[in-house]
C-alpha cells in the first residue's frame, strides 16, 4: 500500500490547484489510507467502550466501595475491605467448589458424548442432515424452557424421574435439598442443551480431516478405534481446544440453570444449604437479593480473575508443552 | 480515476462509521426525568407503576374512575414479580428519574423506602377521605416525623384452611367452629392437633401440614414487633415471638408433621392437587391460589376456620410522587381507590381482602362465602383476624429476606436433618451477612 500511494498520480479532481493543495491532498489520501481501516472499527470499540468497558471500570469502582441499591448516591470508600471478606467468607469457597464441581460433571461427560456423537455422525447415514439438526434442537431451546422442563421431571413427589426409579424399586431421590443429587440434576440441563452443539463443531472438524490419511491408516492395518484415536483426535485437536475453552467460560458463569432449578429464594441461595449456589448466583444473592452492591461487584471481579488466571496457566502449560516436545 | 473513486467511497464510509459511534456515545446520555404524567389540552395523564394482582386494574375499578372523570386518563403498568419491580423501583428512585406518579408498595419493603427514600414521597397523611384504615395498616407506612408515604390497599388477614374429609378420617371434628376450637388461642395447640392428626390418619402419604414456614410466618404476623425494635435494632434473638415461633416450627419441622414443600415452589402446586397435606396457614389472598391449583375435583373438600390469633401476612400501599406534576389529581385518585367502597369490590371480585375498618362491615364483605371452601364465612373470617391485630406493627428494612432466611433454615431441619440449634446458628450467620 505504501509503494502505491507515492507513486500513484493526484486525483484528477485536484489537476488545476496548486502544489499546496496537491500536499494537501496527498496528505488527505495518506489519511485515507492509513486512517480508514481504524474509522472503520471504531463503531465497534464504541459500543465496547459503552457497554462493556465503561460497566467494567465501574465495577471495579463500585467494589471498593460500600453501596446498597436503595441509596446507590452515598458511596462510602472501603478500599479492598470487600475482597477480603469475600475471600475470608465462606460462602464464597463454597460457591467456587460447587462451580468446579458442577462445572466437570457438565463440562467432561458432555465433551465425550458429543466426541462419540459426532463420530456416529460422520459415518455414511441415511437421513444424516435429520440426525444433525435432531442434535442441534436442544441448543435452540431457551434456558428458561429447559431448565422448567428438568426441575418438573426432577421434582421429589410427582416428577417423573422418581416415578421412574420408584417402578424399578428404588426409593424416591429428594433431587433438590441433597447435594450431589442437586449438582447432577444441575449438569444434566446443562449437558442436554450443550452436547448437541458440541457434536455439530467435531463434526465439521472431522470432515475437514483429509480421507487418505485414514486410506493409508487402514492400509497399515489400523482398525476402526485406532483410526478414531490416532488420526481422528490429532486432526479434530484444535477444535477440542476450542470447545474445551468455551465450556470452562461456560461453566464458571453457571446461573440460569441452577436459578431457575430452585426457584424463589432457594434459587437464588443455590438450595437452602446454598448446596448447588455457584458463583453466579452468589453474585445474584448479594446484588439482587441483599442489595449489596459494592459486594455484588467484588464477587464480579473476583470471577473476572478467576477466569484470567486460568487462562494464563493454560498458556503456560500449553507453551511448557510445546517447549518440550520441539 | 476507478481507485479515486474507491477511495472517495472509503472516506465517505469512513466518516460515516465515526459519526455513527459518535452518535451511539452520545445518545447514552439523553435526559428523561418526568414521570410520564402531565396536563395536557384539558386532559390529565396519571401513570401508575403497581406489582403482581394489586387488583386495582384487574377488578375494573380504573375504568370506572376514567369514566367518571372523562377527563382523566390513566395508565397503570403492572409488574408481575414484586422482586423485579422493587429492584427497578429503587434504581429509579436513586436517579429520580423513571419513577410514575404513583408506585405500589409492598408491605415488606415500606421501612427500607420510609428510611432511605420518605423525601421522594408526598406526604399523604392530611390526605382528606383516609381515615378508615385498620389501625395497624397506616402505622407501617408514616415514619417518626409523622409523614405517611402511602395509603392502605390490600391486608393479608389469616385463616386455615384445611380438608375435611382428612379431618374426618383421622378422627378430627370437621365443622369449622369445631375445628378453629381445636386450636383456639394458641399456635401449640395447632402442632398438638397435628400430632392427634399423625397417630389418627391411616390412609396412606398424607402430612399435617404444608410447610413449617407457613406456621413460622403465621406466628410471628400476629404480634406488634419481628424483627426489629422500633428504633430500627434488630431483636430477633432475644424477642420472644421469634424465639417461641422457631421452636415450635422447628418442633413442627423435625417431627414429621409437614410435607416438607416450599410453599408457591415447585412441589406445592401438584401437592394441592394432589391432596398431599391436610392444613396450610393461608392468608385471604391465598384462597384464590388454592382453589385453583386444588382444581374443581377438589371442591368442597376444602374449609376454612379461624387461627389460633389474628394476624397479617403481606398487604400493599399506594405512594404519590414528590416528583409527580399531577400530585394533587394523584392524590385524589389514590384516596378513591382505597376507599371502602373500592376495597370491598376488589375483595368481591378477587379476594384481595380490604385493609379499611370500615369495608369489613360492608355488606360484600360480611355476606361473603366461598362456595369452593365449603361455603365458609370468608369475609366474617378474615376480618375477625384482622380486627385481632395489635394496634401498631413495627416493620423493618429486611424484613422480607429475613422471613427467606427463616423459612430456608426450618427447610435445613424438614430436608436436610439438621438440628434445630445448627440451623438456628445458620439463619443468624445469613442474617448477619444480608444486613450488614
Amino acid at each position: 500500500m505504501a509503494s502505491h500511494t507515492s507513486s500513484a498520480p493526484p486525483p484528477a479532481a485536484d489537476k488545476n490547484a496548486g502544489p499546496g493543495a496537491d500536499r494537501r491532498a496527498g496528505l488527505l489520501h495518506r489519511l485515507d489510507v492509513r486512517g480508514a481501516p481504524y474509522a472503520f472499527v471504531v463503531p465497534f470499540f464504541a459500543v465496547f467502550a459503552a457497554f462493556s468497558f465503561y460497566p467494567l471500570v465501574y465495577t471495579a469502582w463500585i467494589s471498593l466501595h460500600d453501596v446498597d441499591l436503595a441509596t446507590m448516591d452515598i458511596m462510602e470508600w472501603v478500599a479492598f475491605d470487600n475482597y477480603t471478606d469475600l475471600l475470608t467468607d465462606e460462602r464464597f469457597w463454597n460457591a467456587l467448589l460447587n462451580t468446579v464441581t458442577i462445572g466437570v460433571f457438565s463440562t467432561v461427560p458432555q465433551l465425550l458424548m458429543a466426541l462419540g456423537l459426532a463420530h456416529l455422525l460422520n459415518y455414511r447415514l441415511r437421513g444424516s442432515t435429520f440426525f444433525r439438526v435432531a442434535a442441534l434442537t436442544p441448543y435452540a431451546t431457551s434456558v428458561g424452557a429447559a431448565a422448567l422442563v428438568f426441575t418438573m421431571l426432577f421434582e421429589r413427589d410427582f416428577g417423573m424421574i422418581n416415578w421412574a426409579l420408584g417402578a424399578v424399586g428404588f426409593g424416591e431421590i429428594d433431587w433438590e435439598n441433597h447435594k450431589w443429587a442437586a449438582q447432577l440434576a444441575i449438569s444434566s440441563i446443562v449437558i442436554w442443551r450443550w452436547t448437541g452443539y458440541n457434536a455439530l463443531l467435531y463434526l465439521a472438524a472431522m470432515q475437514a480431516i483429509p480421507r487418505d490419511r485414514f486410506e493409508a491408516a487402514a492400509i497399515d492395518g489400523a482398525s476402526r478405534w485406532q483410526q478414531f484415536l490416532k488420526v481422528t483426535i490429532p486432526g479434530i485437536r484444535p477444535t477440542i481446544v476450542f470447545t474445551i475453552v468455551l465450556s470452562t467460560i461456560g461453566a464458571t458463569q453457571l446461573f440460569g440453570e441452577p436459578l431457575i432449578f430452585g426457584q424463589g429464594p432457594n434459587g437464588i441461595s443455590g438450595g437452602a444449604d446454598n448446596q448447588y449456589q455457584t458463583l453466579g448466583l452468589l453474585l445474584y444473592e448479594e446484588g439482587w437479593k441483599f442489595y449489596h452492591m459494592g459486594r455484588a461487584a467484588t464477587v464480579a471481579w473476583v470471577m473476572f480473575m478467576l477466569l484470567i488466571i486460568v487462562f494464563v496457566l493454560q498458556r503456560l502449560l500449553s507453551r511448557w508443552r510445546s517447549a518440550r516436545t520441539s | 480515476m476507478k481507485k479515486t473513486r474507491k477511495l472517495m467511497r472509503t472516506r465517505g464510509a469512513a466518516v460515516v462509521s465515526v459519526v455513527t459511534a459518535l452518535g451511539l456515545l452520545t445518545a447514552c446520555g439523553g435526559e428523561s426525568g418526568g414521570t410520564g404524567g402531565g396536563t395536557k389540552d384539558g386532559k390529565t395523564t396519571i401513570t401508575m407503576g403497581l406489582f403482581g394482582v394489586m387488583g386495582i386494574k384487574e377488578s375494573g375499578i380504573l375504568d370506572e374512575y376514567q369514566k367518571q372523570h372523562p377527563n382523566v386518563i390513566i395508565k397503570a403498568d403492572i409488574a408481575g414479580d414484586e422482586q423485579t419491580y422493587y429492584t427497578a423501583l429503587q434504581t429509579h428512585m436513586t436517579a429520580n428519574s423513571g419513577l410514575k406518579d404513583i408506585q405500589g408498595i409492598e408491605i415488606g419493603r415500606a421501612k427500607e423506602l420510609l428510611d432511605t427514600r420518605a423525601d421522594r414521597f408526598v406526604d399523604l397523611s392530611k390526605l382528606p377521605g383516609t381515615d378508615h384504615f385498620l389501625p395497624w395498616k397506616q402505622s407501617q407506612v408514616t415514619g417518626k416525623d409523622g409523614k405517611v408515604i402511602g395509603v392502605g390497599t390490600d391486608t393479608g388477614p389469616l385463616a386455615v384452611c384445611y380438608r375435611k374429609d382428612y379431618f374426618e378420617q383421622a378422627g378430627l371434628p370437621t365443622d369449622r367452629e369445631a375445628v378453629a376450637e381445636l386450636w383456639a388461642g394458641d399456635w401449640k395447640k395447632y402442632v398438638e392437633v397435628g400430632k392427634q392428626f399423625k397417630a389418627g390418619y391411616k390412609g396412606g402419604k398424607v402430612a399435617y401440614m404444608d410447610a413449617s414456614s407457613g406456621l413460622f410466618n403465621a406466628m410471628i404476623y400476629g404480634d406488634s414487633q419481628q424483627f426489629y425494635d422500633k428504633s430500627g435494632e434488630l431483636i430477633y434473638q432475644d424477642n420472644p415471638t421469634i424465639t417461641g415461633a422457631w421452636d415450635l416450627a422447628s418442633e413442627a419441622a423435625a417431627s414429621g408433621l409437614s410435607a416438607k414443600l416450599r410453599q408457591f415452589q415447585a412441589g406445592w402446586d401438584p401437592g394441592l392437587a394432589n391432596g398431599t397435606f391436610a392444613t396450610a396457614v393461608c392468608p385471604a389472598w391465598m384462597l384464590a391460589h388454592i382453589s385453583e391449583k386444588a382444581g374443581p375435583k377438589n371442591s368442597g373438600k376444602w374449609d376454612v376456620a379461624k387461627a389460633p390469633k389474628g394476624a397479617s401476612w403481606g398487604g400493599s400501599f399506594l405512594g404519590v410522587m414528590e416528583k409527580s406534576p399531577v400530585k394533587e389529581e394523584a392524590k385524589k385518585l389514590v384516596a378513591w381507590l382505597t376507599a371502602p367502597e373500592q376495597q370491598a369490590r376488589i375483595f368481591e371480585s378477587l379476594g384481595n381482602f380490604p385493609s379499611s375498618q370500615e369495608a369489613l362491615t360492608a355488606p360484600e364483605v360480611v355476606n361473603m362465602k366461598s362456595e369452593y371452601f365449603s361455603g365458609a364465612p370468608i369475609g366474617q373470617i378474615f376480618a375477625a383476624a384482622a380486627e385481632d391485630m395489635p394496634k401498631e406493627q413495627v416493620l423493618g428494612p429486611k424484613d422480607g429476606t429475613i422471613k427467606d432466611i427463616f423459612s430456608q433454615a426450618l427447610s435445613l431441619i424438614e430436608s436436610s436433618g439438621k438440628s434445630a440449634d445448627e440451623a438456628w446458628q445458620t439463619a443468624g450467620e445469613r442474617i448477619d451477612k444480608a444486613v450488614g
